[in-house]
């Protein structure tokens, strides 16, 4: 269903790192020292973030996209932004996905997109199809309204037009602003704290912000232990630690 | 078309019951065929670590799921409403492959209080027929919870099922379930340790004067060898339990209690990636002669057996009957009919409890059932409903399955979904926060069933099922009850601050929140063929060979989830093929 990436030698890569790491240092990435490095490495991230070619998406939606999601998660010393985590990464390479062409949906007609909202996704347009038209209809809908594209209006702005599509406030040509709006969000969130191995959540930042130990899988010793803070910091599947 | 070799049995699906049915049949000698429409899955090489601790994968793009780009199900609240397709996952999530919703269930492994095997008796009894609205339509299963003690507990020993006895042999035990039918042994293994979400709830629900106990588990407390000398390890609390295999063998699973026996019987076959479109019938329409399948291929394949045992899930097993034109389609407008009757549902409530930072809940420690702790006050008919005016309840649950972000990050009331507000709370709040839930049954209604839809086509261009579906006063009042309930427990656990996910009278059924995958009915079973599909041993009453085993022979919903009634009903009806049936084929009750 999915295509996502496999290597064989990931296991005995991550056992190794999970052998050759004694508790003493690991004990040392308490949440707070987490925090802290996941603040440091927030100019690394967005370095590498630049490099990344898309795919999928042209130029202009690079620019929407970069705009946008960096609002749905904006820089702060709380963890990394959107943007400093991967999440455009992470959505090109959806689009390349089973998911990304609509592969993992029910798309045949026909469609009856006004049905009500909670029999749930009615429309004809695959994630890819989606983000197409979304983002033109977005960006058309401010060039009418402020002479601009989406991503050449200062964050405040942004910020009030992504509040108006969650709104359902205003009427783009080809699609509804709150069903894009709540792909948008998701496919972010997704990005923000899937495994690293996807393009997103870079350097753990998104577990590393909130303390999620991402793929330790392993409580055994913790069972007898509740309401005890847990001190380990985050592993990937592909082995990276923190 | 093609026709292989008669066989004596054929199992339609390989998931749970399938699997149940096979082992149980297979020291018959006879010639048993499973017929799986998915792939041949595995602890290893399929749920192995790390790969498995991948919430993008399995958890949110559903990899263990029915592709629903190839098949689904229409939806619409009422007759006059046209369905449309449940085109992406939300509601409830479908088995596919060897294994079926067993792999990916969360283990939550309940017996029926006894009153809800002879519900309507039972209500009407202590109630008076009057107490039920008029277009609500429970009835008994034509199975008491004594005779189907053994096979409840024949299950739960296959499973290894982690839990404490509440009512042993008649006596009351402190720290199990005092509401429970009476258990003639213990559970096979003690409970898994309580997370700390759930032991906060049970301080606080016995202060209420509440019993609380450990959720029933089939996710393994220890090393465990079933009767078939399969063995179960320790279960880790690993947090990637629901929606995923288990990588550390302990999650019970068709994979993990029967398949290494099975699988090596060499009267037994497993024929994989062939999916049952009909189950065919002679010329007197009162005898099955065997299915007919799509293979690998895309051709189809026509199979003989003797028995055929429907085992392809609660909403499978429904449009096959269907599709195969067996026994008369429900009418929602004359009530009668039989097939796709009474469909229903189970509806949840939701109370995040979110602590201060001096409270570690650590929620990433968690297990799809273990270590959950319940209390079933309000369940059944526990409880007087008189004065409540609805019938049904659930259970109050207090814990968490796991911390997985993208699906189980909870904000607390008041966050904006996005943006600086957002971030902070998910950072301030993703340790402290656990939840309370109500888990509660859903009635069926006249008006609540399953046909086949009159658009909408799967890919191989058969009519999709489509449900009929949408909350009835009765259901709105218990969740306010158990809500009300639930709420007291998550105050009484001093919390900072808590949020409620209810549903409430003037709202729909919404298939993009997921609440359960327990759906129930449309192949119900019963004490008469006017209004039941199959008799009390799961055998349809107009063709004796076809036997159909799951949740579609509910007759109404539970409070509790379904896996465990289920296992014991297919192990009751099993036992009576194996020992009645096979010798002397016909109907097992007459009607
Ligand atoms: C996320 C999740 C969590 C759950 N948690 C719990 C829980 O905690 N407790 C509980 O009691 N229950 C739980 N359940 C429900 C539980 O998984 C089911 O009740 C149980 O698996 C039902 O067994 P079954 O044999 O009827 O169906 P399944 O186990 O689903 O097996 C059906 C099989 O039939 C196959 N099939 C379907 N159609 C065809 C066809 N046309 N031809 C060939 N093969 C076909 C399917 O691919 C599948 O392998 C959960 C379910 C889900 C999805
Ligand atoms: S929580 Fe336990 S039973 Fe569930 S998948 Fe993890 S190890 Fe297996």
């Amino acid at each position: 269903m999915t295509s996502k990436p496999r290597s064989p030698s990931r296991r005995d890569f991550l056992r190794q790192s999970l052998v050759a790491v004694p508790a003493v240092s690991l004990l040392g990435t308490s949440a707070i020292a987490q925090t802290q490095s996941s603040t440091a490495a927030t100019p690394a991230a967005a370095a590498t973030a630049t490099k990344y070619t898309p795919r999928y998406f042209t130029a202009p939606e690079w620019d929407f996209l970069q705009a946008a999601v960096e609002r749905l998660i904006p820089p702060n010393e709380d963890g990394p932004s959107a943007v400093e985590a991967g999440v455009p990464e992470f959505l090109d390479r959806q689009m390349e996905a089973a998911y990304g062409h609509g592969g993992l949906w029910y798309m045949q007609g026909p469609f009856v997109p006004d049905a009500p909202a909670t029999l749930g996704y009615q429309l004809r347009y695959t994630p890819r199809e989606f983000y197409r038209k979304g983002i033109a209809s977005v960006d058309s809908w401010c060039q009418k309204q402020h002479n601009q594209k989406f991503s050449a209006l200062p964050a405040e702005q942004r910020d009030a037009i992504l509040h108006q599509m969650e709104k359902g406030e205003i009427q783009l040509d080809d699609i509804p602003a709150v069903a894009f709006f709540t792909q948008l969000l998701a496919n972010t969130k997704e990005g923000y704290f899937a495994d690293p191995m996807y393009g997103g959540n870079r350097q753990m930042g998104g577990w590393k912000m909130i303390g999620f130990p991402g793929a330790r899988a392993d409580y055994a010793d913790w069972i007898e232990q509740p309401g005890k803070v847990y001190p380990f910091g985050p592993v990937s599947i592909e082995g990276a630690k923190s | 078309m093609t026709r292989m070799k008669p066989v004596d049995v054929v199992l339609v699906g390989f998931g749970w019951t399938g699997a149940i049915i096979g082992m149980e049949l297979v020291d018959t000698g006879l010639k048993i065929l499973a017929l799986e429409r998915g792939a041949y899955r595995d602890t290893s090489p399929d749920f192995t670590y790390p790969h498995n601790a991948d919430e993008l994968a399995y958890g949110i793009r559903g990899e263990l799921f029915q592709p629903l780009a190839r098949e689904t199900v229409t939806i619409r609240h009422n007759l006059n409403e046209t369905a449309v397709p449940y085109r992406q996952y939300g509601s409830f999530l479908l088995g596919n492959n060897v294994g079926g919703a067993g792999i990916h269930w969360n283990g939550q492994h309940y017996r029926p209080s006894p009153e809800d095997l002879e519900f309507h008796s039972h209500i009407s009894k202590r109630y008076g027929q009057k107490f039920m609205p008029e277009d609500m339509q429970i009835q008994d299963y034509g199975v008491t919870y004594d005779e189907l003690e053994p096979f409840l507990d024949q299950f739960e020993y296959l499973c290894g099922t982690s839990g404490r006895a509440g009512n042993l042999n008649g006596e009351i035990k402190d720290g199990g379930n005092p509401f429970e039918g009476v258990r003639k042994r213990e559970y096979p293994n003690p409970p898994v340790a309580d997370n700390y979400g759930a032991k906060l709830f049970a301080d606080a629900a016995r202060s209420k004067g509440y019993k609380p106990f450990p959720q029933p588990s089939s996710n393994a407390s220890r090393p465990y060898t079933n009767p078939h000398g399969v063995r179960l390890g320790p279960c880790n609390l690993c947090g990637y339990c629901e929606r995923f295999g288990c990588f550390m063998y302990s999650k019970a699973s068709p994979q993990t209690t029967i398949l290494p026996v099975l699988m090596r019987k060499p009267n037994f076959e497993l024929r994989t990636n062939s999916h049952v479109i009909k189950i065919n019938l002679d010329s007197s329409g009162k005898r099955a002669t065997g299915v007919t399948y799509i293979d690998a291929q895309g051709q189809q394949v026509e199979q003989p057996a003797d028995l055929v045992i429907v085992s392809a899930f609660q909403m499978h097993n429904v449009r096959l009957m269907l599709m195969s034109g067996i026994g008369a389609p429900y009418d929602p407008k004359t009530g009668k009919g039989v097939i796709g009757k009474n469909y229903a549902y189970q509806m949840m409530s939701n109370v995040n409890v979110f602590f201060d930072k001096d409270v570690a809940i650590n929620p990433f420690i968690g297990a799809g059932s273990g270590g959950n702790q319940i209390i079933d006050e309000f369940n059944s008919d526990h409880f007087d409903h008189g004065p409540h005016g609805f019938v049904g309840g659930g259970y109050i649950l207090g814990g968490q399955t796991g911390g997985r972000p993208i699906q189980q990050l909870l904000v607390p009331p008041g966050t904006p979904a996005w943006g600086e507000k957002w971030k902070r709370a998910a950072k301030d709040s993703y340790l402290h926060t656990t939840g309370v839930q109500s888990h509660g049954s859903v009635m069926a209604y006249r008006d609540r069933y399953l046909d086949l839809d009159p658009t909408y086509k799967d890919a191989f261009g058969l009519p999709l099922l489509r449900i009929t579906f949408d909350w009835h006063d009765n259901e709105y009042k218990m969740t306010q009850f158990l809500t009300d309930r639930a709420q007291e427990i998550a105050d009484a656990m001093k919390p900072r601050q808590t949020s409620q996910t209810i549903r409430k009278p003037g709202g729909h059924y919404d298939v993009r929140q997921y609440q359960t995958t327990h759906t129930t009915g449309g192949v119900i079973q019963g004490t008469s063929p006017e209004t039941s599909a199959l008799n009390r041993f799961q055998q349809n009453w107009d063709v004796h060979n076809v036997f159909v085993t799951g949740a579609s022979a509910f007759p109404q919903n539970l409070g509790y989830n379904p896996t465990g009634l289920i296992g014991g009903l297919t192990y009751m009806s099993v036992k009576a093929i194996r020992e009645t049936y096979l010798k002397n084929p016909g109907p097992l009750v007459q009607a």
